[in-house]
């Protein structure tokens, strides 16, 4: 039983995290290898509509942290047989994602949530890729 | 030899010139020892790491981080030459400190956590992979006299 701490869980629906790809994009460009089919230029529409599904997806995680593998089932069905995501990027994403709730949230971002969310990603993380092989 | 745009120096060198070493550096290692506990096996000298609260009042905490980023520094100053900045303290962490060179990495992430939480609007993606670029050198300068 994993036990949460989840001071971050009253911070989420303020935040727009949808440059969130983006940002991605810039900070680590080989990820950018699994959109060859996206406009990838700043702040395209498709990047932001990324965004948005990703942040969705997270947010139902946050509202579901005892069941993530029931919740993230279809989620971590698509990223093992049809994208098929190295799991390495799923860490950078993580950490883009801690560094976009650094810039929003400022002070706000103490150790306590940090490590709440480095956890929580983590545990997403795992779901996504735990039907690999 | 690392190849740095003018852009990248410029993110680099106008946020140096901005951060509070003893704060950032104290906050950066606290965070890495509340973020990931396993951390704390170098640190059974430092006396109470109990608790986040614990950690974040620790005297010993806030001068070693202080010490290591003001070490983070010398790589701002030598951005031409941080292989060489660093081979000293790479051998240090290899043969003495016996640490493992994840913990670079894991360092220079909350490094730039802490950045952000700091300067917001102006760590933009740009200035992010600048930083991100830099962490990524120092901590493979840092690796790099591993045996």
């Amino acid at each position: 039983m994993i036990k949460w701490s989840l001071e971050g869980g009253g911070l989420w629906d303020s935040l727009s995290l949808t440059s969130l790809p983006g940002r991605m994009f810039c900070v680590y460009p080989s990820t950018k290898t699994y959109f060859p089919h996206f406009d990838l230029h700043h702040d395209s529409e498709q990047i932001r509509h990324h965004g948005k599904k990703v942040v969705g997806a997270l947010g139902d995680a946050v509202r579901h942290l005892d069941n993530l593998s029931a919740t993230l089932s279809e989620l971590s069905n698509l990223h093992a047989y049809n994208l098929r995501v190295d799991p390495v990027n799923f860490k950078l994403l993580s950490h883009c994602f801690q560094v976009v709730l650094g810039v929003h949230l400022g002070r706000e971002y103490t150790p306590q949530v940090h490590v709440a969310y480095d956890k929580f990603l983590a545990a997403v993380s795992a779901v996504l890729a735990e039907k690999y092989r | 030899m690392v190849n740095w745009t003018p852009d990248e120096k410029h993110y680099i060198t106008s946020l140096w010139a901005k951060v509070n070493v003893e704060e950032c550096g104290g906050e950066a290692l606290a965070r890495l020892l509340i973020v990931y506990p396993w951390t704390q096996r170098f640190f059974s000298a430092f006396g109470n790491l109990s608790s986040p609260t614990a950690i974040m009042g620790n005297p010993k905490v806030r001068a070693h981080g202080k010490k290591v980023l003001t070490s983070f520094g010398d790589a701002v100053k030598n951005l031409d030459n941080i292989k060489a900045t660093y081979a000293k303290l790479s051998e240090l962490h290899c043969n003495k400190l016996h640490v493992d060179p994840e913990n670079f990495r894991l360092l220079g992430d909350i490094l730039l956590i802490v950045l952000a939480t700091r300067f917001a609007k102006e760590f933009t993606p740009a200035c992010q992979a600048a930083w991100q670029k830099l962490a990524s050198v120092v901590a493979h300068a840092l690796a790099h006299q591993y045996h």
